[in-house]
């Protein structure tokens, strides 16, 4: 009885000597490789082409600002919280006057780190997050030679205030409406 | 009285055919990714240079600037000697192939062959024999277990299809009644190929050209997955380079042999009835000579990346219980046709 059609009887009988001679086979070996000689190549050339990358792929994190370009993030600590890896550590601070430009709300976080060793990339962070503030981005997180330079601080995790350095979560945040 | 004119043809060639061979080792490392790349559904090497045409330049530069290295407990002189000898038999080789018709200055002849040796295939596999000490050497002064083993089954596998191979030649030595590379190129004239003649020995010979040059199936001396790099695992620098430059030499020797044996050399059918100028009909002999060298080369790497390699029983019984007697009952097929038959 077989679930599928696919199943293949494998006969365990001698061989005569037509396929002892092997030479055949091999041809037929020949014949495949060389079929795939011809086909189209499977090759992305990275730095030029990109994949295609899905609205629910889960990249390097961003912290987002609002559209006067303060920063959402009040360092309430519920995404540490919830992440699985422990990788998110923050110390908040009090927003002195005058900063109103720069947060949101009274309180901000001051310092706030995530380690990309021990990230494990599931969006627990994001879920969490009651301000909207942390999203993963369709970005790569990039190599390096020196471990303690995975450790994203705010400087490579606020995105910028300009407009061309905003960094894009529509896509994400469409697909994580439709999740939720 | 020295004749001064064929001393200097002779330079010359020789000098032309050593920067040839060398280009086209070069080269070969760059098709061998290439195809491998195609054959996998990649694109291979691109980015130095158009195509990465460039890339055999920068892998040579690479060669030179790395550290060089010679463990503390090998022997240090035949650490060197092996590369050296090596290579130094995988370029001699090329001296009695016919590399085309000769060409002509005004009345002055120039023979595209460096040595037109009467016992040229004898030549042949006295030098590749020569070539298994330089594994053989290389692989023991490096002492290190893995290298010896490399080495060992280099040594044992060139001895056993050298065998076969000589079989394989006796044939069509018994056909063409010479020794003489060039007399039996130029008795293939027209479409009279050797292989048509001798398919098994053909074969046969083909098979073990595979086992001598190293590659895949018969790729155990250096077997990367198993036995780190073989011989060559102590070697690092240019000695390396030379290790893995010589196989490709060997390989593009190996398959100007095939086709000047089996496959008429630098003759085409059709080739006289064109009518063309001796200097001409020069240049397409060697055009043609070397598109069948690029044939076998390609194929040689289109073997490769297709058959897994044997194992060492393997590789053993097909030598000795398949390919010598097949050579054998070869040699007296075509000795009986030669006698009881033709004459």
């Amino acid at each position: 009885m077989s679930l599928t059609n696919r199943s293949k009887v494998v006969s365990k009988k001698e061989l005569n000597w037509i396929e002892k001679l092997y030479l055949p086979a091999i041809l037929q070996g020949l014949a495949i490789t060389m079929s795939h000689f011809f086909k189209k190549k499977a090759t992305v050339q990275y730095p030029e082409q990109k994949r295609y990358i899905a609205p629910i792929y889960r990249g390097l994190h961003v912290l987002k600002r609002d559209e006067e370009g303060r920063e959402n993030c009040t360092a309430c600590g519920l995404c540490a919280v919830a992440c699985p890896a422990e990788a998110i550590t923050m110390e908040a601070a009090e927003r002195k006057k005058g900063e109103e430009h720069l947060y949101r709300e009274e309180k901000y976080a001051a310092v706030y780190e995530i380690n990309m060793l021990r990230c494990i990339f599931c969006g627990m962070c994001e879920e969490a997050c009651p301000k909207d503030a942390i999203y993963l981005t369709d970005r790569i997180l990039p190599s390096n030679y020196k471990r303690n330079t995975f450790i994203y601080g705010k400087d490579l995790l606020v995105e910028g205030i300009a407009p061309e350095d905003r960094i894009d979560i529509n896509n994400r945040k469409k697909e994580f409406e439709m999740e939720t | 009285m020295i004749d001064w004119w064929l001393i200097l043809d002779k330079v010359i060639l020789v000098v032309i055919i050593f920067t040839i061979s060398l280009a086209i080792a070069a080269y070969s490392t760059y098709g061998e990714r290439k195809v491998a790349a195609f054959l996998q559904d990649r694109i291979g090497p691109n980015r130095a240079g158009p195509f990465g045409l460039l890339q055999p330049l920068a892998d040579g530069v690479k060669f030179f600037l790395k550290e060089e290295i010679t463990p503390s407990s090998s022997d240090k002189f035949l650490f060197m000697l092996g590369p050296c000898i090596f290579m130094m038999t995988a370029l001699m080789t090329s001296a009695i192939i016919p590399w085309g018709k000769p060409l002509y200055f005004g009345d002055h002849e120039f023979g595209l062959q460096v040595a037109n040796l009467n016992v040229g295939i004898l030549y042949i596999l006295a030098v590749v024999s020569i070539g298994g000490y330089g594994i053989m050497i290389g692989g023991w002064a490096s002492n290190n277990k893995f290298s010896l083993l490399g080495a060992l089954r280099a040594s044992s596998q060139m001895i056993s299809y050298e065998l076969p191979m000589g079989m394989a030649i006796i044939a069509v030595l018994l056909m063409s009644g010479s020794l003489n590379i060039k007399e039996i190129v130029d008795q293939q004239q027209g479409f009279h190929w050797n292989v048509f003649y001798q398919p098994l020995g053909f074969i046969i010979f083909l098979v073990c050209a595979f086992a001598e040059c190293n590659r895949t199936p018969f790729d155990l001396p250096e077997s990367e997955s198993e036995l780190v790099g073989g011989y060559h695992t102590e070697y690092s620098s240019m000695k390396l380079g030379l290790f893995l430059f010589a196989e490709y030499i060997n390989m593009f020797i190996s398959s100007a042999i095939i086709a000047c044996l089996f496959f008429g050399g630098y003759h085409f059918p059709g080739i006289d009835s064109l009518n063309l100028s001796p200097n001409l009909a020069s240049i397409v002999s060697i055009m043609v000579l070397f598109a069948k060298i690029f044939f076998f080369i390609f194929f040689f790497m289109w073997v490769r990346w297709t058959v897994p390699r044997f194992r060492y029983d393997q590789l053993m019984r097909l030598g000795w219980k398949v390919l010598i007697p097949l050579s054998i009952l070869n040699v007296l097929a075509t000795g009986a046709w030669l006698t009881f038959v033709k004459s």
